[in-house]
């Protein structure tokens, strides 16, 4: 096992490296001057050469690999070129949001979606199983936006429930904070369920059609308990793979939603610094989030030894 | 019960009657494809159907939907329903092209990486390092250093897809690979080029018409996504997400400008989706048992 977990560690090098040579060359494999592309059409001579010297576009390309790589490597991810902080302090100031409504949308996307998929299962081929069927093609296809701005006008425009758009730290209270994510994370949410949902359905209905499921059902045990400890426990691993998958469509979700319910995470300064072309934060934030959809899909890996016995390495 | 049913259950069906139960066993594909149709209709017919989208008409701004324009309209007067129906276009162009694109790049790709193993293990990181890098992320990184156009957002929508289709072509490859009538046709000294075009690309065909419907949806709804963003499609061009853009600031008191592309949007990925149901479940049982 130890040697499995340090194999997949040594894995995840060449990865971020790829990531790390196509952020880097992405901007110098662009036709044209990159300093020129950075500091815009209206920018004079002086600026342009501004620009160049901040991010070293100078020096020739392997000293600036060189730097790049060795920054990286010590947890540097670049300066912004507007507001001069680093992108790792930016990154800091902007994460809490986004890690809120993350975390509250998976939430509300597994405690709503395995009950649904568990149920359309069990009572497969009936109308129930049709609805949740139905929900999950329907959930694909809505854009996160449009999901977005009609729940702002049903909870908070209409019927005056919930606040509008904007985003309450947890200091001020938690209730704020609930009160102002809750539509968000059920915005975002909703690819997210249909997935879950989807997957959890098939699962159980490959597990449920097994015979240890009709001996438990054959000594007596009630159908809850068939269904969650016989069923779900047997069921669970396409299910927590699925939902690392579905943690990407997350973090794609996060920049969209952000922007439509105006919350000032790391989605706004994404979409900011695209408005400013502040190339550097762009990058580093490219960094940060396929780290974490590596570490993600390392941890889901090693969950199948846990949640699957028979999976050994 | 119809007269289709009785012929159906006869000795020899006519064709019609095959035709309809084909209809009846894939709902799916005909509901979606019906859809779709009707959408390519709109594209087509724009010219006649709807009125200039570009059109200013500052006494007429944000108006509620009315006889005269449907969908209301925006914050310089533009007709909705107009900018809507041009969208269209945009959103077709962008999702045929991105799967076109995409799909052929990937097969390529996918086909060398299967036969040669020398090419396998470097491509192969390339492709876990790009998907590792959301897809929204490397896109706008894309199109924020190129000049923004139709172009550039279509080929920096495909580049994300790219890894999928290479990695679904692979493992394909790598099946048939290891199919006695592989060997014997290495055996009887058929070139890699023949063996490649003759026997494993046919395989690969059912697979990738499937791949090609999901590509084709998740395209079109990035590039609504970019185009949201400020990051895509160039705003004088009025695609969906430019139109729900602009309706972004007057969403509380106009919120026609963003419902109507948006439920357009939705209605237009669904068919997408419908129809690679669909085709999944006609094309290849084995996942079809499974979903």
């Amino acid at each position: 096992m130890t040697a499995y977990v340090i194999r997949r560690l040594l894995a995840t090098i060449p990865v971020m490296a790829v990531v790390a040579l196509f952020v880097f060359f992405l901007l110098h494999l662009t036709p044209g001057d990159p300093a020129a592309v950075i500091a815009g059409d209206d920018a004079s001579p002086a600026e342009v050469e501004g620009v160049r010297r901040k991010l070293g576009l100078d020096r020739p390309m392997w000293e600036q690999f060189a730097i790049y790589t060795w920054n990286l490597l010590r947890g540097d991810l670049g300066t912004s070129i507007f507001s001069n902080l680093p992108v790792l302090t930016l990154v800091r100031q902007r994460l809490e949001p986004s890690l809120v409504l993350a975390v509250s949308t998976l939430v509300i996307a597994v405690v709503f979606a395995i009950p649904m998929g568990v149920v359309a299962a069990w009572k497969a081929r009936t109308a129930v199983d049709r609805i949740v069927m139905a929900f999950s093609v329907m959930g694909f296809a809505m854009p996160v936006f449009l999901i977005g701005y009609m729940l702002i006008y049903i909870f908070a425009i209409e019927l005056r429930w919930l606040p509008v758009q904007g985003y309450r730290p947890l200091a001020q209270g938690i209730v704020g904070t609930a009160r102002s994510i809750v539509l968000p994370a059920f915005a975002l949410g909703m690819v997210y369920m249909a997935l879950i949902a989807r997957i959890t359905r098939a699962s159980m209905l490959e597990v449920l059609s097994e015979d240890y499921i009709r001996t438990a059902h054959a000594k007596g045990v009630a159908t809850t308990g068939v269904l969650l400890r016989h069923a779900l426990k047997n069921a669970a691993v396409p299910i927590v793979t699925v939902i690392g998958i579905g943690l990407a469509l997350l973090i794609s979700g996060v920049v969209l939603t952000e922007t439509v319910f105006n919350i000032p995470g790391l989605g706004r300064l994404t979409v900011d610094a695209i408005l400013k072309r502040d190339y550097p934060i762009i990058q580093g934030l490219i960094i940060l989030f396929a780290g974490v959809k590596v570490l993600v899909n390392l941890m889901i890996d090693l969950s199948y030894t846990w949640l699957d016995p028979r999976i050994r390495y | 019960m119809t007269a289709a049913v009785i012929e159906a259950e006869a000795p020899a069906p006519s064709r019609g009657a095959r035709v309809l139960a084909w209809v009846r066993r894939n709902p799916t594909i005909v509901i979606g494809s019906a859809i779709l149709l009707s959408l390519v209709g709109l594209a087509v017919l724009a010219p006649w159907i709807a009125d200039d989208p570009l059109n200013f008409e500052p006494t007429n701004r944000l108006k509620r939907p009315t006889a005269q324009s449907w969908f209301g309209t925006d914050r310089f007067g533009r007709d909705v329903y107009s900018r809507v129906v041009y969208g269209t276009r945009i959103s077709l162009v962008v999702g045929l092209s991105v799967a076109v694109l995409a799909t052929a790049v990937g097969l390529a790709v996918g086909i060398l990486c299967g036969f040669y193993k020398r090419v396998d293990g470097v491509v192969m990181r390339v492709m876990d390092g790009m998907m590792a890098i959301p897809a929204i992320l490397l896109a706008i990184a894309l199109i924020t250093l190129m000049k923004a156009s139709l172009l550039i957002v279509i080929i920096a929508i495909s580049i994300p897809e790219i890894p999928r289709v290479v990695r679904l072509v692979r493992s394909v490859v790598l099946t048939v690979r290891a199919l006695p009538y592989i060997e014997a046709a290495i055996a009887s000294g058929t070139r890699g080029l023949a063996i490649m075009a003759r026997h494993v690309l046919p395989n690969t065909i059912a697979p990738l018409i499937v791949q090609a419907t999901y590509v084709c949806a998740s395209a079109i709804l990035l590039e609504a996504g970019l185009s949201f963003l400020g990051a895509g499609t160039p705003p004088e061009i009025p695609s969906w997400g430019n139109v729900i853009s602009d309706g972004r600031t007057f969403f509380q008191i106009a919120p026609w400008i963003i419902f109507f592309p948006g439920v357009l949007l939705a209605v237009t990925v669904l068919a997408i989706n419908l129809v690679g149901d669909g085709l999944r479940d006609t094309l290849d049982p084995r996942i079809a048992r499974r979903m």
